[in-house]
């Protein structure tokens, strides 16, 4: 027996509360783990019973089907596990443009409709109300017919794009740049321009903040990271060529395809997701104390300034958290593509390879596992960058 | 969509809890009084509800067959309207009975899938559709055009089969169904629409202008069309193949469902057989003796069936072709009942 218990009254484990709650949280988790275990082999019986292959053997046999767009090598005699990847790349594709796209857009409409400019600030929040309270399938289906009926039909009434594009309703055709020889030499000046221009940015932050001096710092970083390569090139001949797309039998051959499918996908999530980063927006500025601004316009700042080196800085604070989950709403909704024929993830793998090898409960445990990966990443990057801007206390 | 990612949750969920049910399907039918026939719901001609509801096809007549053979009563089914990427995994899960829903024969399907095709009730291949405009001949002038096709379907496979083995080039635009895919097509998203002829035939209706489009020649491949049932009753499968066959004598023997009341009183030792005042060939089934003759009573023989939903009776107008009995130089043939 040692000090503590003769302070404390001798109670019978039976009703100690520290060993109950012990004893209840074994009693959980050794029923979830049963309820696991009993679910994972009932399910491994029932298929071995109903005859249907299980295991990932099918990873590796040829998929014998075609996919219109690819980021990687892939024909019909790539294997399921290629396919698998493909799918993955173009839901992380749109995924990645469609936050990058719909963040710019959300924090312009946010802003704006905190405008004291009235039409602007009424224009937003129409945006906002209409588009924030219409299914995101129904809009997808009205961007991708808008899409596909607002673009000419006919190869020859294609929409021409100076610089040598086309756009019709088969999708949007760019040039495509080939790299000679010598444009090795460009690219290592572009890295080391980037580099300069860090090294710049630090050294003129350090300074500003010894001595107070501000620098053009814009201006020339964007100096540093465009005019090295420029000259690199300009020695080496201009070595770079485009594969010009031109009108073929059927389609318009050559150059870089951009599908109409992948054009509306992004549209609408952009569309979707802005408005409810607007919201998120509005909300985190509202959040900054009204006295910040009069403080910083009695310092003389104009609004400009005061926006943003005073109040979204603070309002940032309140605006990560829900605007990681706006993130992950965009990515997981991206799955929508299946409605509109663009061939993401969930398309190719829960659709053509489910189907065609009919392993539902590996393919579908595959592509749940696959977005909650990707959620928990985005998850992760975003908190790491709130710890970055959260209020650090003094 | 949401309605599709449900079933197929629901399935991978169903596999994990439920117990299902492999042997014994007739008795689960008989115990629950209606029989669950997976169907396609879009695709008029093999299985669709028409103006009044009341679904119509030749693949919906085979599960009204069976639903005679069994309950007296071809009304007693519930017809399961499935996608092709949906159809196989509600047919693993008991979902449905029996899938009788225009798919293909293959053998991956009859095997890894855990299927077992009870035979062939549609003789098929698969062809393209172009607008006439585009003055294609034949589907080897189709290199580098953009074909839409429905996904989950053997014609997905095919099609990439057909451009690799000619060394050509194409641009599949692929699409969860049938009817996203025929209306891409017909926006003008691609040159070419494929899928099997009859299917072609039947979609084509839905277009805006049908006689704007051509069905190329070409066969791209076979396409045996039949019932499918999960593996392990084989009980179950001997009653959904010999269904078929019941129809198919029938129509052999000129049995109709206006005639196989006077029929009953004829000699003939295999009418006899089949409309069973002779043998208990319909007891070995696990059914009663007069079960052909409830299927031809209520629903008709092959032929009727045939040309009552696909046929000259139908707006299809298609022709027997391979369809015909083998006695009329087709592939349909019936082993015999004795």
């Amino acid at each position: 027996m040692d000090a503590a218990d003769s302070t404390k009254p001798k109670v019978s484990p039976l009703y100690d509360p520290k060993v109950r709650g012990i004893a209840y949280q074994v009693a959980l988790c050794a029923l979830i783990g049963v309820l696991v275990y009993g679910a994972i082999s009932n399910a491994i019986e029932n298929l071995t019973r109903a005859k249907i292959a299980s295991g990932f053997g099918f990873w590796t046999t040829t998929a014998g089907f075609d996919i219109n767009q690819t980021l990687i090598e892939y024909s019909n005699i790539s294997t399921y596990g290629r396919a698998f990847w493909v799918g993955l790349l173009n839901t992380l594709l749109v995924a990645a443009l469609g936050i990058v796209f719909a963040t710019i857009l959300g924090f312009a409409i946010g802003i704006a409709r905190l405008s004291r400019n009235w039409l602007l600030a009424r224009m937003a929040g129409v945006y906002v109300e209409v588009i924030r309270n219409i299914p995101l399938l129904l809009q997808l289906l009205f961007w991708y017919n808008a899409v596909l009926k607002a673009l000419p039909e006919q190869l020859q009434e294609s929409f021409i794009i100076p610089g040598g594009g086309f756009l019709n309703r088969r999708g949007l055709f760019l040039p495509q740049p080939v790299f000679g020889n010598g444009s090795g030499i460009a690219f290592v000046a572009l890295i080391l321009g980037i580099v300069a221009a860090i090294i710049f940015r630090i050294r003129i932050k350090r300074r500003h903040e010894q001595t107070g001096v501000r620098a053009p710092v814009f201006a020339i970083v964007l100096a540093l990271v465009v005019v090295p390569p420029l000259v690199a090139l300009a020695l080496a001949g201009f070595p770079i060529d485009f594969i010009y797309p031109y009108p073929g039998r059927f389609n318009i051959q050559g150059g870089i395809e951009i599908l109409p499918e992948f054009m509306a996908l992004l549209f609408g999530l952009v569309i979707y997701t802005a408005a409810f980063i607007a919201e998120v927006v509005r909300a985190g500025l509202f959040a900054v104390s009204r006295g910040q601004t009069e403080a910083a316009y009695s310092l003389g700042l104009p609004t400009g300034p005061t926006l943003r080196l005073v109040v979204i800085p603070q309002a940032m604070r309140v605006i990560i958290p829900p605007l990681t989950s706006q993130y992950l709403n965009l990515t997981k909704n991206s799955s929508l593509a299946v409605a509109i024929g663009y061939p993401d993830l969930v398309q190719i793998f829960t659709g053509t390879v489910l189907n065609q090898t009919g392993q539902a409960v590996e393919v579908v445990t595959l592509t749940m596992a696959v977005y909650l990966t990707i959620s928990l990443v985005t998850s992760l990057l975003m908190n790491l960058y709130d710890r970055r801007v959260a209020l650090v206390e003094r | 969509m949401a309605r599709v990612m449900t079933r197929i949750a629901l399935a991978a969920v169903l596999s994990a809890i439920a117990s299902a049910a492999t042997a014994q399907t007739l008795n689960t039918i008989k115990t629950r009084g209606v029989l669950n026939c997976g169907a396609n719901g879009t695709l008029a001609g093999f299985g669709a509800p028409d103006a009044q509801g009341r679904w119509t096809g030749l693949d919906v007549d085979f599960c009204r067959a069976i639903a005679a053979a069994i309950f007296n009563d071809a009304n007693k089914v519930k017809f399961v309207p499935l996608s092709s990427k949906d159809r196989f995994t509600a047919l693993q899960t008991g979902e449905v009975d029996v899938l009788v829903r225009n798919t293909t024969w293959t053998s991956s399907r009859d095997t890894t899938l855990g299927l077992n095709f009870t035979g062939v009730n549609f003789y098929d291949h698969q062809a393209f559709m172009v607008r006439k405009a585009l003055q294609v001949k034949s589907a080897l002038e189709l290199n580098d055009a953009a074909i839409c096709v429905q996904q989950g379907t053997t014609t997905e496979l095919n099609l990439a089969d057909y451009f690799r083995a000619r060394k050509m080039k194409l641009k599949t635009v692929t699409f969860a169904s049938a009817d996203e895919a025929i209306k891409a097509y017909d926006s003008k998203r691609c040159d070419g629409y494929t899928t099997d002829a009859s299917g072609i035939r039947s979609e084509m209706r839905k277009l805006v202008n049908p006689d704007e489009h051509v069905i190329l020649d070409d066969v791209v491949s076979k396409e045996p069309l039949g019932p499918a049932v999960r593996q392990g009753d084989d009980q179950w499968f001997d009653i959904v193949k010999w269904v078929h066959f019941a129809m198919l004598t029938a129509e052999e023997f000129g049995v109709t469902k206006a005639n196989v009341d006077e029929q009953l009183k004829s000699d003939i030792p295999d009418l006899k057989r089949l409309l069973g005042s002779e043998g208990k060939h319909g007891e070995a089934l696990g059914l009663t003796n007069d079960w052909a003759y409830r299927i031809i009573k209520q629903v008709g023989n092959y032929g009727e069936v045939f040309e009552r939903n696909v046929g000259q009776g139908s707006p299809l107008k298609l022709p027997r072709g391979y369809n015909a009995l083998w006695s009329k130089g087709g592939l349909q043939y019936a082993p015999p009942i004795r």
